[in-house]
This record gives C-alpha cells, structure tokens and sequence, in this order.
C-alpha cells in the first residue's frame, strides 16, 4: 500500500518531469528554427532593398527636344560642321520652343538644368560618330538632369527643389516629351562626377585584368604546389609547417595583404600604382592559399587503387600523377579555384591600399594603366552625396551580385558533372 | 615579346626535332625513356637558361641605358636635379615610341633621343645575338647528352619535381614578404615614435604638422583607443554570429530532415560570399538609419556611425562562419555518442546539450576563435559604417573608430612614404597581423587536435 503511493508519487514526480523536458525540447527547437529564419530573413530583407533600390538605375530619364535646323546645305558639306556645331545653345533654343512664357533669369537657368550637361557632350559625340543621327530626324531625346531623374522616377519632391522644376517636369510629362529609357550609358561609360553619366564600364575592365591575371598566376602555382605537398613532399616537419603556414595565410586579414603590396609591389619593385597588374598580383597571393588546400583536397580523395594500379603497369611517379591522378582530380580543383576567384572577385580593401581607388573615366586599355574595380567602385559611389549615386551604387552591386552569382553557379554546375564518389 | 615568342618557338621546334629523331632515324628499341622525355630534355635546355638570360638583360636594359643617358647629357640638363632628369628620360622615352608629341622639342632633346634610339637598338641586335647563341650553345649541348641510353625521364622529372617544389614555396614566401615589409616600416615608425607611447597611449590622432611651429603639430599615436573600438564592434559582432550560428548548426545538423538541409545550407553559404564592400554599403546606407531611428524612440542618442550598427551587420556576416565550422565539429562527433544518450531515454535536446556539445566544443571554440580573428580584420564594413575619430569609449551607440578604419584612411590618398603617419599604418599593421595569427594559430590547432580525438 505505501509503496503504491511512493510510485504513483514518483510516477507523477516523473510525468511533470517530462513535460517541463517537452518543453524544455520544444522551446530549444524553436530557438534553433528562430535563428535560422533570422538569417533567412536577413538574406530577403537585404535582397530586397539592393534590388528595390537598385533596378530604377537601367533606365534613365531622357527628354525630347526639338532642334531648329535652319543651317544651309553649304555649312553641312563642311567637313568640321558637326565638331563646331553649338550644341549646348541648340538644345537651350529647343528647351526654350518647348517653354515660351520662361523669360525669366533665374527661371531660364532652372530650365536649362533640366538637360544634363554631360549629356550634351554624350549627344555631340554621338553625332560626330554617326552624323545621319542628326540629319535625319528635327527631335531628339537628350539626357536629362540626375535631379530631373530622381523627381521623374519618384513621383515625389522634396523642399531642396524648386517649383520651377517641378512644374517644368510636370509639363514635359503632359506633352509626352518626357520617359525612361533603358540606360546603355551605365553599361558603356566609365565614372563621372554626374550620377546620370557614371557606369561600370572602366571598373568592371578593370576587375576583368585583375582576375585574370589572378587566374594564370595562382591557378598553375596553386595546383603545382598542392601536387608537390600531396605527392610528392616527405612527411616531416617542413612539410607539417608548409601546410600550417598555408592554412594560416588563409585566415590572415585581406589588409595585410594590401600591406604587403604597397611595401613590395609599389616601393620595392616600382610597378606603378592603381594598376591592375599590381592588385592581380596581390589577388593572386590571397587566392593561392584558397586554391591550394581545396585542391590538396580534391587530391587526396583520389582513390589509393588507380595509384598503385598506374604504378603497378610500370608507370613513373609522375606519369601515374599526370595521366591519373592529375585527370581525376582537376574537376574539383577548378571548383576550388573558381571559389577563390570569386571571392577576389569582391574583394576591395587590398585595392584600397595600393592605390586603386582612383577617380577613373577611361576605360584601361592595359594591365599597367589606373584602373579601379567594381567592388571599389562601390565604395566610391557609396560616398558620393548625390542622391542619384544611391540607385547607382546598388545597381552596381547588383551587377557584381551577378558575376559571383554566375561564378558560384559555374563552380556547382563543375562539381555536379565531374564529381567521381569513389 | 617577339623574342619571347622566338625562344619559345624555336624550343618547340627542338622538342619536336628530337622526337623526330627517336621515332624515324634511330633505333627506337635502344632507347631508355620515351622520345617525348628525350624531346622534353633539350627544349626545357633550350628554353631556360635563355629565358633567364632574356629576364635579366630586360631587368638591366634601362639601367644601362639610362647610365649612357648619363654620360652624354648636353649641358643645359647638366643642372637638373634627379627628379627633373627622370622627368627627362620618361619624357624620351615617350617621344622616341610616338606616345607623345612635342611641339618644341629642342635641339638638345632630339640629340638625346637619337643617342636613346641607337643605344635601344644596340642593346637589342646584343640581346638577338646572345640568346639566339646561348639556344645553339644549350641545344648542342643537350642533344650531345640525350643519346639513346642517357635516362631523360629521370632528368625531365626530376626537374618538373624541383618546379613543383618551388611552387609550394610561394607561399612560405608570401609569409615572410608581409612579416619583413610589416615589420620593418614599423621599426622605421618606432624610431619616431617609442613603442611604449604606442602601445599603451590613450590618445589617437595621427595627424603630422605641416610647419615645425604648427599648434599641436606631433600627432598622438596611441593605440589603446583603436583596440577597444575595434574589441567593441568584434564583440558585439560575435554577439550576433555566435548564438544564431551556432543554434543554426544544431538545427540543421540534428533536426533538420535532408531536404530543408540541403536548401538552408547554401542559403547561409550566400551570405558568406556577399562581398564585404555590399555588407558595408547596406550597413551605412539601410542599417545605421533604422538604428537611429530606433534608438531616437527609445530617447537614447545613437550615433550615425554607431558601434552597434556595424557591428551587428559584421554578426550576420560572420553567422555562416560560425554556423559551418560548428557544423562540421558537431557531424564528426560520433553516433555512437548520440546513441548511447537516446538509449538512457534522453530527449534530442538533452543529447546536443550534454552530450554532443560537450564533445564538439573543442572545435566549436576554435570555429569562434577563427569567427573573431575574421571580425577582427574585417575592413570594408567598419570603413564604411563605423567613424574616423577616436573615441575612447564602450558606449555601443557612439561611433569607434577601429584598427583597419585607421590603416585605410592613413594609406589612401597622396602621401609620402617617410612621415610616421604612413608609416603608423604598417606598425597597426603589425599589431593586426600578430594579433589574427595568434588567434588562427591557437585555433588551428584546437580544432586539429580534436579531429584527431575522433578519427
């Protein structure tokens, strides 16, 4: 009888027990799903305010002038006539056709600033390319002004800009000789000072050289050395600090890296700054390590039996690596090796350092000219005050989003094909 | 480039000849290694050594021309100073290739210019003439050697197994290029500045007078400030990463059925290749407003540049860090652990708790310590989102200013390679770089040796 109620004790000792632990498990579970969507939820959130912000930056606002061509046929044949054209006033007299009321100074100077300035040098030179642009047609539609954009694509104003322009944009929009278009000069022309002129054309050639100069430096090197430790290096001390040394090169701050270029490569050697050549060899050193021990990887999962099978027929260590080994390993290599690309891909504080930050209009027509790249483009655009940069620097990162998007897929799309499970 | 392209051809073409010659005039049978090591030996004989020879001769041409320069100079550039000379002969060296044009070149310039082109072409017709004779020198020399009997394969291999070698010292290299270059533009800086005042200064203003008699014209330079700043933000940034990678980890790892697994694992892994410069723009541009925001309904004053904004983009940007070495040091805890733990009637929670995590936490320290040196180092996201000023503070609302915000904004823009604030920059360097290799070392080696207790 008393033992009775010592176990029902017990048992219901032992029944609250195991709820307090449900929950106890329940609530741990939770904490592990919480944190799971709480990185889920960063990755969308982010998403969303780089494309939210960042996709009005293709299209561009443009406006559609009249030009009053009263030139004569005798000025036309003049082989100078389209370089000493007088854009700036044509369009100017077209603006003023469009507003005939404005004769006001301080109107007429907001007027004229609904046309970017840069954006009359664009339309000159792209007359003097093709000039049946020009005699073809009596409208055109010209660049408008980042201010001018910015109003246009938000619908909305703020108290910095003035009526005029407001009412001037509203205008336009009724007769229809305002709209976007899509923005090829983002994907053609270089960095300028006016957002609606500046694009990734020079930085992203400039990323270009650099990761491949990356590439046909710390691929060979890299997949040499990973041969040599696998194969080849007889286990010892030196071996065991070869490969601490390579892992702890891994985990070393990417500054450092930029460090070490700006002491070896600028004032040592004397390579010029902001140079592509410079910031791919620095690239190439932080790669290298990536590059090495993932290879060293795919390497060492070679099985033993194709080994002693190739070295069973009479082949050489070399041979069996290099017809055998070498073959079956080199998917996985290249996985590795499009990684670390990708990741000097993004990589910008090393440019800081060795001069790359540079205010770059022309694209670099070699690996030895400035150049910028796109990560530091990023950063430079970040820092601009204009309101217009913000959608241009999403933009661009969406584009270097892209790139890796595509390096990262390329590098799945390798393993998926090649990878051998032995 | 065209000489280049020539030792390469014509080493080619005697790989080819000497294969040639294996297969169709000699005797094969006799041969010891296969015709292609034999046509290897004498292309790598030809190849090298004028490769070198071309090296080093392109290395000393403009130092030789340059010394002819010299010794012709007319008298008006007699008093040049050094700098206008270089001036000078890049300026000769332009004009002589047509990439600039002179409107007034001057009778003197054109006579240097003329001695610049004769000597050019001197140097190359030499240049031709030894390299094609160091080729015939070496091919000779190679072909006398690979008789039939003579063991190419040995000598072939035995080379490309020296090449390998060398490639693997790269890295070795790469080691002692940031250790030397580090270290010796900061013995420069403590000649300047004592090292005691560095270490241990509370004060950081690294600007440098321009005159002597300048108000505060010697900068400060104490490091004390940068640390906390940058302790600050690392702290708060592991705050964020190491509760939420971690709780990830055992998710996925125990809980998580194979299919949510396999499309959560690369999600994280997304959030480990968005570059560091993206993290930066989105905690300057999106986070550090809401921040604001935030802190002003709550009537605290958080600053634009806030610790707490950087530091928290820093956490999920470190997360998938954590949450994948987490991950492999909890599946290389073995089952039969976990086994043992369901068979006394524990619940899963109870297992990770006591069991599993106990086990793994050797390699779950050593994936934080590894988390930390990162967060340390981390530069793009602090340059963009954490302040320039110094503070010496803990208050995570006030903008800190960390050690890589100072490397970067003492480095970028014009300088001159002999003041201490330049130099400031390698001995921060040198504290980073110690600092995060302490910390890999340590790391590195608590997770091997807990790989090896399970293996």
């Amino acid at each position: 009888m008393n033992r009775d109620i010592f176990m029902s004790n017990r048992e219901k000792k032992l029944k609250q027990n195991l709820k307090r632990r449900y929950a106890s498990e329940f609530l741990f579970k939770l904490g592990g799903m919480f944190s799971l969507l709480v990185g889920f939820s960063f990755l969308l959130f982010f998403f969303y305010t780089i494309i939210s912000t960042g996709y009005p930056a293709f299209q561009q606002t443009y406006i559609l002038i009249d030009i009053d061509k009263n030139h004569t046929s005798e000025d036309i044949s003049n082989e100078f006539f389209y370089d000493e054209l007088n854009y700036q006033n044509l369009i100017r007299d077209g603006l003023r056709e469009i507003f005939p009321d404005v004769s006001e100074r301080s109107e007429l100077r907001n007027l004229y600033s609904l046309v970017s300035s840069g954006g009359i040098y664009e339309f000159k030179s792209r007359v003097i390319k093709t000039p049946s642009l020009y005699s073809d047609s009596s409208s055109f539609w010209i660049l408008a002004d980042d201010e001018v954009d910015t109003i246009y694509k938000s619908k909305s104003s703020n108290n910095f800009i003035s009526e005029d322009k407001i009412n001037f944009i509203k205008n336009l929009e009724n007769e229809n000789r305002i709209k976007l278009k899509f923005n090829t000069l983002f994907f053609t022309s270089g960095d300028s000072r006016d957002p609606e002129l500046a694009g990734i054309a020079s930085s992203s050639l400039g990323s270009i050289y650099m990761l491949f100069i990356t590439f046909i430096l710390s691929f060979p090197i890299g997949i040499a050395a990973a041969i040599y430790l696998e194969e080849f290096a007889p286990k010892g001390r030196w071996t065991d600090f070869v490969s601490v040394n390579i892992s702890n090169l891994a985990a070393v701050p990417s500054i450092i890296f930029g460090l070490l270029g700006l002491a070896l490569f600028i004032n040592f050697f004397h390579l010029p700054r902001s140079a592509p050549l410079v910031g791919g060899l620095v690239l190439s050193l932080m790669t290298l390590p990536v590059i090495i021990i993932s290879s060293r990887v795919s390497l060492s999962s070679v099985p033993s039996s194709i080994r002693d099978a190739a070295l069973g027929i009479g082949a050489s260590k070399m041979q069996m690596i290099s017809h055998h080994v070498l073959p079956l390993a080199l998917p996985g290599m290249l996985t590795g090796s499009i990684i670390g690309m990708a990741r000097a891909l993004g990589e910008s504080a090393p440019l800081l350092m060795i001069g790359m930050v540079a205010f770059i209009v022309d694209k670099p027509s070699s690996v030895l000219d400035p150049s910028t790249a796109l990560p530091v483009q990023v950063y430079l655009w970040a820092d601009s005050p204009e309101r217009a940069f913000s959608e241009k620097t999403s933009a661009a990162i969406m584009i270097l989003l892209l790139f890796l998007f595509i390096m990262n897929a390329a590098a799945i799309y390798f393993r998926k094909k090649f990878e051998k499970r032995w | 480039m065209l000489f280049l392209f020539l030792i390469f051809f014509l080493s080619l073409s005697s790989y080819a000849y000497v294969r040639y010659r294996a297969l169709f005039l000699d005797n094969l049978s006799t041969y010891h290694s296969l015709p292609s090591y034999h046509g290897l030996y004498v292309a790598l004989w030809c190849f090298i050594p004028t490769f070198f020879i071309f090296l080093l001769w392109n290395l000393f041409e403009p130092y030789y021309i340059e010394a002819i320069l010299l010794s012709s100079l007319p008298e008006e550039f007699l008093s040049l100073s050094a700098l206008e000379l270089q001036l000078v002969f890049n300026n000769i060296k332009a004009f002589s290739s047509g990439a600039i044009f002179l409107e007034d070149p001057g009778q003197s310039f054109l006579f240097l210019v003329n001695i610049y082109q004769e000597s050019i072409d001197l140097s190359r017709t030499f240049l031709l003439i030894i390299l094609l004779s160091s080729l015939l020198f070496s091919f000779i020399w190679a072909i006398n050697n690979s008789k039939p009997s003579f063991k190419a394969r040995d000598k072939v291999e035995g080379f490309l197994k020296f090449f390998l070698s060398i490639c693997s010292l790269v890295a070795i290299l790469t080691t002692f290029g940031i250790i030397l270059s580090v270290i010796f533009e900061s013995i420069r800086f403590f000649e300047q500045i004592p090292v005691i005042e560095f270490l241990f200064g509370t004060s950081w203003s690294p600007q440098t007078a321009i005159r002597a008699d300048q108000v505060g014209s010697s900068g400060s330079f104490g490091v004390i400030p940068l640390f906390l700043g940058t302790i600050l933000i690392s702290c708060i940034a592991m705050f964020v990463a190491v509760p939420i990678g971690l709780m990830s980890a055992i998710y996925l790892s125990e809980y998580a059925n194979p299919t949510l697994r396999s499309v959560m694992k690369p999600m994280l892994e997304i959030l480990a290749g968005i570059p560091t410069v993206v993290y930066g723009y989105f905690a300057a541009v999106t986070v550090a407003p809401i921040m604001r925001d935030i802190g002003e309904s709550m009537n605290l004053t958080v600053s634009s540049e806030s610790a707490l904004g950087a530091g928290l983009v820093m956490g999920i940007m470190i997360i998938p860090f954590v949450s994948s070495l987490s991950d492999d040091a909890l599946n290389a805890v073995p089952n039969s652990m976990r086994d043992g733990s369901y068979g006394l009637g524990a619940t899963t929670s109870e297992t990770i708790k006591k069991v599993i995590l106990p086990a793994a936490l050797p390699g779950i320290i050593g994936g934080i310590l590894l988390a930390l040196s990162r967060a340390i180092g981390e530069t793009m996201i602090v340059v963009m989102a954490a302040g320039l000023s110094a503070n010496l503070t803990i208050n995570p609302f006030e903008a800190v200013t960390t050690v890589t915000v100072q490397i970067v904004t003492l480095l970028v823009g014009d300088q001159e390679f002999d003041s201490p604030k330049t130099l400031a920059a390698f001995a921060l360097g040198l504290v980073l770089f110690s600092l995060t290799l302490l910390l890999n070392v340590i790391a590195l080696k608590v997770v091997r040796r807990y790989q090896e207790q399970y293996e």
